[in-house]
């Protein structure tokens, strides 16, 4: 036990002038600095340097408007995936359910117009969550293996519905989406940054967010602290079946057409998204703003290699590479305390 | 301890600093173990017993200070070191495989093999060895027998096995009876005693200090990662050991309140769970407590989880304030204002990765939010305040409570509810793992809860805090109600017996007898 016996909480002044006045070796500087929290925005920082300095087009305006345009379907579906392993659960299913939405979406709008095919896309992405939430919370079923299964039933569903072909003959209007854009910020920047700042205040503010650290870290203990997990765990899966709803929705418009190719493996970056932010897989840790970093991470470093005309098999190699010594940095902090 | 025949200590560590970030867990802690004695480590939670003997063994390295083993410097930088320096430790959580049987166990990582080429392993071999060391210390365990079906006591008579194959000099103990039947311990100091005629030397954790003195030969205390003193055991009266732990004297061990009971607001009748709950019923009233006996297995536990709703009931009734409510989760429960604390602190008690704040407010949390928002100003003040009268120590309202003392977390488990308006609360073991000036605060506070109004069903497997704080005494056996006694007429041997039961038990707990 690390604790300087019983003082009350009010001796924690007392407690850190005692640390201070023992002998500290200057590694101890180091050990002081929240690298926890400035680690990844500083490796983000160096990134941009470095990219930019090889090639100063990376600062250019239509190379960041570009990057924002291409990250923004990553950040939302992160958001959603950042709840489930938030909760200690995960979904797979995420990058399924793109194609999933964009083919029910597109059929829609060809049906019912522009607004009813846009609201039928995201109502089928929250009924997917919410059938993953069922069976998670209410049957049980181990989150993995019912995302996995969604990820392969929704995959199927899609090329079903649209039998293997592009849903195309969708209204020009619906360009606006994917393509326009608010004060030179393209428009799906403009979504998921809103959706950031939501899920952030959903996360940090709100009962239903402490209720997901409290179920994700104990969840015996959260049950019987009152919190009904069950329904909880169901909106976590809602939630996120929502983000790839509205995800699919804008991806649909930059295609311009329903595809049921769309999204293979978006599910495991986005994974990858929260734990490089330092979001524990395990649940309980993370947050918003480190998921944030997690995307534009994985943003900048995508777009940075294709600039200074890395291969693009390499740079799966150096994403790879980079998802794990996330992990290991994060690991390797938590064991030295 | 001038008289004694003087006998070189064979390990010292001496001047041990550890640093956690914030914290200072030892500093400068001197101990010396001589051979064949039982040395016992005394000390609140959080006094820095734990930290030490993980220096020891290897798991943290520390900023300062030296280890000496027969006078020579050595440095113990993994477990791995310190296993072959003869340190060998036994902890709470046991380090077996499940899965495999007692001698694989023992000897895992060392099997003796035919052919180190094809990793064969010489069973036959294997086996032998196992005898052998279980017959030396006569450890009555099947080498063949598979760990996971064995009984709690059996399987720390398999660590000790397997600390003996490793040659040791030296075996750490921390808190090795807390699992343990009153036979069980018996056998267990029986072995003890056996090693000390062989030389080997005990570091013994406790907080049971009636338990320090039968098997202990010195002891050093330890008070906020300093030493105080180390004291012959034989010498030293129990009222001083406690002095010197706490740095004050404990006036009272129950601090008892006495409050007229009201009326009724909890009454169970007839609780029926196959196989485990037959026919459980009884009355709580208002501004008491009522003490819950009975052996380990007796279903204690699976009766207040029951009630609470966190187990299932097949039939029965729970009438609350007079209504019968129907509680099928903990949040039914809560929202007929009870509170469980539960006996397993670490797997059902707090949210180890979430801060000491979150923890303390997560049952009220409801009253810092206005449409769902919460309030985090009024939510870190709440918490401030909780921390501060139930004297929580943190450094930080945002430290995880993974870090905290085992006193400290039972103190935010307790606080989550304070801030609720629940006034049936069920202890289940609220001081299980304390040291004894947390436990004090903890009776305090039950006091206090009574006082205003609250009612309190404790369970609980010390007799003399189920004696000492109890208005009422409910006593199970085997999943029912066997007896109840009135403060005045209870006394430990009429609850033992009824624990015991004057007939077989039905179902003989696995785990046997804590009383």
């Amino acid at each position: 036990m690390s604790e300087a016996g019983l003082k009350p909480v009010q001796a924690e002044v007392s407690n850190g002038s005692q640390a201070a006045a023992a002998p500290v070796p200057a590694a101890a500087f180091w050990r002081r600095i929240p690298w926890g929290r400035i680690g990844m925005p500083l490796v983000l920082i160096v990134l941009c340097l470095l990219f930019g300095t090889i090639n100063p087009n990376f600062w250019s305006t239509t190379n960041l408007t570009n990057v924002s345009r291409q990250i923004s379907i990553l950040a939302l579906i992160s958001i959603g995936q950042t709840f489930a392993i938030l909760s200690a659960g995960i979904d797979l299913s995420v990058g399924s359910l793109l194609a999933f939405v964009s083919v029910v979406g597109a059929q829609q709008m060809l049906n019912f117009g522009l607004w009813g095919g846009i609201a039928a896309g995201i109502l089928a992405g929250a009924l997917a969550g919410l059938v993953n939430g069922f069976l998670i919370a209410k049957a049980k079923l181990p989150a993995f293996i019912t995302t996995l299964g969604m990820l392969i039933a929704a995959r199927g569903l899609a090329l079903t519905l649209s039998g293997g072909l592009p849903v195309v003959g969708l209204p020009h209007k619906f360009l606006f989406l994917g393509a326009g854009a608010i004060a030179g910020i393209p428009l799906p920047a403009v979504i998921a940054a809103v959706a950031f700042v939501i899920g952030h205040i959903i996360l940090s503010r709100t009962r239903f967010g402490r209720y997901v650290y409290a179920m994700g870290s104990n969840e015996e203990a959260a049950i019987l602290s009152g919190i009904n997990v069950v329904g909880y765990k169901i909106l976590v899966y809602v939630l996120s079946g929502t983000c790839a709803g509205i995800a699919g929705i804008v991806l649909t418009s930059r295609v311009i057409s329903g595809q049921p190719t769309l999204g293979e493996v978006q599910e495991l970056y986005s994974i990858a998204a929260v734990v490089i932010g330092g979001g524990k897989i395990t649940g309980g840790v993370g947050s918003m703003g480190r998921t944030l970093m997690g995307v534009l991470v994985l943003g900048v470093l995508a777009n940075g290699l294709n600039l200074i005309q890395v291969s693009s098999y390499v740079q799966n190699i150096v994403i790879g590479a980079i998802i794990i010594l996330a992990v290991y940095v994060d690991l390797a902090r938590e064991r030295r305390r | 301890m001038t008289t004694e025949p003087i006998i070189r200590p064979f390990l010292e560590m001496r001047g041990i600093v550890k640093q956690f970030p914030g914290v200072l867990a030892l500093n400068g802690v001197d101990l010396d173990v001589r051979p064949g004695e039982v040395h016992v480590l005394l000390g609140e939670n959080g006094a820095g017993k734990s930290t030490l003997i993980k220096v020891l063994s290897g798991v943290y390295a520390p900023e300062a200070g030296e280890i000496l083993f027969d006078g020579q410097a050595v440095r113990i930088r993994n477990p791995h070191d310190a296993q072959r320096l003869g340190v060998s430790t036994i902890y709470q959580e046991f380090n077996l495989v499940p899965d495999m049987n007692v001698a694989e166990n023992i000897f895992l990582g060392r099997e003796p093999m035919i052919s180190r080429l094809l990793g064969l392993v010489d069973r036959k071999k294997l086996f032998a060895q196992t005898r052998q060391v279980l017959s030396t210390f006569d450890l009555q365990v099947e080498p063949g027998a598979i760990v996971k079906r064995l009984g709690i006591a059996q399987q720390q008579m398999v660590e000790i096995a397997k600390a003996l194959s490793l040659q040791c000099r030296v075996i750490i103990m921390d808190e090795p009876t807390a699992v343990l039947t009153t036979h069980e311990i018996d056998t267990l100091f029986r072995t003890i005693r056996d090693f000390k005629a062989r030389g080997i030397a005990i570091i013994y954790i406790s907080h049971r200090l009636e338990e320090v003195k039968t098997i202990g030969d010195r002891a050093t205390v330890l008070r906020d990662g300093a030493k105080v003193g180390t004291v012959a055991v034989a010498d030293t009266p129990v009222e001083q050991l406690v002095r010197m732990m706490v740095g004050r004297d404990l006036k009272e061990k129950f601090p008892k309140v006495s409050v007229e009971p009201g009326e009724e607001v909890l009454r169970v009748e007839n609780l029926q769970r196959k196989g485990i709950l037959h026919g459980i019923s009884f009355s709580l009233r208002r501004g008491e407590i009522l003490g819950v006996a009975g052996l380990v297995g007796s279903k204690r536990t699976e009766m207040a989880r029951a009630i609470f709703g966190a187990d299932k009931l097949d039939s029965g009734q729970i009438i609350v304030r007079g209504k019968r409510a129907r509680i099928i989760w903990p949040f039914h429960a809560i929202r007929e204002r009870m509170a469980l604390v539960p006996e397993d602190r670490k797997r059902h008690g707090i949210l180890a990765c979430l801060p000491v704040r979150a923890n303390i407010t997560l049952g009220a949390l409801r009253r810092f939010s206005r449409g769902g928002l919460l309030d985090l100003g009024r939510e870190k003040k709440a918490a401030q305040d909780f921390a501060t009268s139930l004297r929580v120590a943190t450094p930080s309202l945002e430290r995880w409570a993974m870090y905290l003392s085992g006193g400290n977390q039972q103190k935010i488990v307790i606080g989550k509810w304070l801030g609720t308006e629940a006034d049936i609360f069920l202890f289940d073991e609220p001081t299980r793992g304390i040291d004894v000036g947390a436990k004090v605060e903890v009776y305090q506070l039950m006091g206090e809860l009574v006082q205003r109004g609250a009612a309190i069903l404790m369970i609980s497997s010390e007799l003399p805090e189920i004696l000492g704080m109890s208005d009422r005494i409910l006593v199970m056996r085997a999943g029912r109600i066997a007896g109840e006694f009135t403060r005045q007429e209870a006394d430990q041997e009429k609850i033992l017996h009824c624990a015991l039961g004057s007939a077989p038990l039905p179902e003989i707990p696995s785990q046997g007898a804590n009383l």
